[in-house]
């Protein structure tokens, strides 16, 4: 059914008709309205039988949902930024044993200095955490994808990140066409695990594991992800069958067939990429883009066919490896081995700045000319930055970044007298 | 006028003698042998030893329904080492810190799955209990989740070789307290009483035991699993590595632990203390010192005491105790 609804709102009944037994609750923005919709819903008996949990932390949230996926219930949360960072050894462990945890994961950036807005660094710092890790263009898809992930990580056995990004998505109101649950329901049987804790059938599990067998069982969990690489565009395939619509899938191409440049981006900056990649083509330029839903597993052969054609790659990511560059573009560069396609890092939209049309037109226009470095920060404030590394010259000692700049601004709040 | 039974040197009557109905859990031979020989516990291990006589008492209480919920420590390493595991009942280790939310997801999918006579055990050290686990723990007992809890605590971090935690006791040596300068061991003034942390949360029901009373011990686990809610049982388990003991004094010093006073063994219901184990046959608090390495500096070469001033705040401590808790009858009945 057709709805004017806002994102978190959308995930919510979304994840709601995915019948989860046991949801567990920690607040932080802004994943915040998701769980408490899903609380609404379980007050409201139109989720049942479900256990909403209210804990303490998100290491809690975390170790809630892996007890109940270990004792057969089908679970979900989730959380953003410090929050993923809080429940980490949680999340290791989730994948570690191979339980089918689903998590809504509503991106924003990681202090400090604290920000609450949207970027990617959260989730590229789970990205060896052993989970699949989705991302959202749209409400639409990241409702939709909520449906696959609960699937795919109960066939495969690997807990899923459904990213969405942060106020951009979970705050925004969309039209978003909501399945019945009867449509959900034909498409997501109940979760049968192969061993649940049961007293008439007892197990020990997660015992100590020694240097015979750690490498295999991390074999295994990669071979895992490999078979979840072949489901999820089986998965995608057949939900557009199912619902009328295609939303997962391993990647996206975007008037990329005969491009000379393309554009790789996650999340929802791909609706701003597509814009101004319209603009160029009608000025003449063969420009396209790649948007990358499943980020792990990397679909290496996806990527690597969608590419291999282009003259110049041009990686636009929202998270930073500092002390190296771009987290996506490695790997993107990494498929693109033995081509002479060269990838440059776009890092934008950090902290939430705004990816404007604008900005993003200059630099594909640098890259269409051959003009782009190998690593850009769009719309980086130089003055500020370099009155700071002049500052750090004459004077070598430690201290917050953050607040020397607001003096620079002219910002006297963090500083009295 | 107690009775003292020649048989077992103690004021315990054996097995033998009592009526079938009271005799141990342990002494009959359709336990459920929760946790069976062949694992990799020191000798003398108090947690083997407690974990053995609780889990068995708690899996006749609910008649083989129930699931166990291990923190990472001694008794999960030692018990689980891949492929083998010691563990006759359903049993689920995850994290360090986490045991008391993992149990109480498995409490909910049980609930919600319509199994919620199926109950759930959480159980850890005392570094998984009142140091890393004590978040998770505390958030459990706030929402009063269907789970009991048991700490086996034997005062210090001994899986990875014997470093101070919060329930660490003053003057104890331990690798991050070491036995040297003006005021060696652990510091007084600090550490948790996790017993009453636990009562502070108003919860059912709160027990302390020992492995020197395994017939109390069993008491309590059975009668924590009369109630509905969470629950707590902090159980003083006796490590002859970390503590320097016999290990043919496990049961020895657990049982002077309590008759100095410095261990109480009381039970508490909604955040009131109901009940207290009298102290049969009072003891100076060194004596307790004397049989552990751990102590040893506050004794000179001959077994003199080096460091009378400590071993008074240590006395004192345990006095406290035994007004607090009344666990001397004539104190209580002159009072």
């Amino acid at each position: 059914m057709l709805r004017q609804i806002e994102g978190s709102r959308a995930v919510a009944e979304t994840v709601a008709l995915c019948r989860p037994e046991v949801v567990c609750a920690y607040p932080i923005s802004p994943q915040t309205h998701i769980i408490e919709a899903l609380g609404e819903l379980v007050k409201t008996g139109e989720l049942t039988p479900c256990e909403f949990i209210n804990v303490e932390s998100e290491f809690a949230a975390m170790s809630v949902a892996i007890g109940a996926s270990a004792a057969g219930a089908r679970a979900f949360t989730a959380t953003a930024s410090q929050g993923l960072l809080f429940m980490m050894e949680a999340v290791y462990n989730a994948s570690g044993l191979g339980f089918p945890i689903v998590m809504t994961l509503a991106n924003r950036a990681v202090g400090a200095p604290i920000n609450i807005w949207n970027d990617h660094s959260d989730a590229m710092a789970a990205r060896d955490a052993g989970w699949v890790q989705l991302f959202a263009e749209t409400v639409q898809e990241a409702a939709d994808l909520h449906i696959q992930a609960f699937r795919l990580a109960e066939e495969v056995s690997v807990p899923v990140m459904v990213c969405m990004d942060g106020f951009i998505l979970t705050h925004a109101t969309e039209r978003v066409d909501l399945p019945t649950q009867e449509q959900v329901d034909a498409f997501l049987p109940p979760y049968v695990p192969r061993q649940v804790l049961d007293p008439a059938d007892p197990y020990s599990i997660g015992s100590m594991v020694g240097p015979e067998a750690f490498e295999e069982v991390r074999y295994l969990a990669h071979a895992r992800q490999l078979t979840a690489l072949g489901r999820i565009g089986e998965l995608g395939a057949e939900f557009a069958e199912a619902f009328g619509r295609d939303s997962g899938g391993l990647v996206h191409p975007y008037r990329s067939a005969d491009a000379d440049v393309v554009v790789v981006a996650m999340g929802s900056v791909l609706g701003t990429i597509k814009d101004v990649i319209d603009t160029q083509r009608a000025a003449g330029h063969r420009i396209g883009a790649l948007g990358i839903t499943s980020f792990r597993p990397f679909p290496i052969d996806a990527v690597r066919n969608a590419l291999k054609g282009a003259r110049r790659v041009v990686v636009v990511e929202k998270a930073i490896s500092v002390g190296f560059g771009g987290v996506l573009s490695t790997d993107v560069a990494m498929t693109l081995s033995g081509l002479p396609v060269p990838v440059a890092t776009v890092v934008a939209g950090l902290g939430g700045r705004t990816i404007t049309k604008t900005s993003l037109g200059d630099v594909f226009e640098a890259a269409l000319g051959d003009q782009l470095a190998p690593l850009t920060f769009l719309d980086l404030n130089r003055g500020l930055v370099e009155r700071e590394l002049e500052r750090m010259a004459l004077h070598r000692r430690s201290g917050p970044t953050a607040e020397n700049m607001l003096r620079d601004l002219g910002v006297t709040g963090s500083r009295i007298g | 006028m107690a009775v003292r039974f020649y048989q077992v040197g103690s004021f315990a009557v054996g097995n033998r003698l009592a009526n079938r109905s009271d005799r141990t859990v342990q002494s009959d031979a359709e336990r459920a042998n929760s946790l069976t020989s062949g694992h990799r516990a020191c000798q003398g291990c108090g947690e083997a030893l407690g974990a053995r006589y609780a889990l068995d008492a708690a899996m006749r209480a609910t008649g083989g329904q129930m699931v166990a919920v291990n923190a990472t420590g001694c008794l999960e390493v030692f018990s689980t080492p891949y492929p083998e595991t010691s563990w006759q009942l359903a049993w689920f280790h995850s994290l360090f810190g986490n045991a008391p939310a993992v149990a109480t997801g498995v409490a909910a999918a049980l609930r919600v799955k319509g199994r919620g006579d199926t109950r759930v055990i959480g159980q850890a050290g005392d570094g998984g209990t009142v140091d890393i686990g004590f978040g998770c723990l505390s958030g459990m007992f706030e929402r009063n989740d269907d789970v009991l809890f048991i700490c086996y605590d034997n005062e210090a971090y001994m899986n990875t070789g014997v470093q101070r935690s919060g329930a660490t006791p003053p003057a104890a040596r331990t690798a991050t307290t070491e036995a040297v300068g003006a005021n060696p061991g652990n510091p007084f003034g600090q550490g948790k009483n996790m017993p009453e942390l636990a009562m502070a949360h108003g919860i059912p029901y709160v027990a302390t035991a020992t492995v020197a009373d395994l017939h109390d011990l069993e008491d309590k686990v059975t009668r924590a699993m009369e109630f509905r809610g969470a629950r707590y049982i902090h159980i003083l388990v006796t490590c002859p590595l970390g503590w320097g003991s016999a290990p043919s004094d496990t049961v020895r010093v657990a049982r002077l632990a309590t008759q100095t006073g410095l261990f109480p063994v009381f039970e508490a219901e909604h955040g009131e203390v109901v009940r207290s184990s009298p102290i049969r046959r009072p003891a100076p608090v060194e004596d307790y010192l004397r049989l552990q390495t751990r102590y040893a500096h506050l004794f000179d070469g001959q077994g003199n005491p080096a460091r009378p001033d400590v071993i008074a705040h240590l006395q004192a401590m345990a006095d406290r105790n035994i007004a607090k808790y009344g666990l001397i009858e004539e104190e209580v009945s002159s009072s």
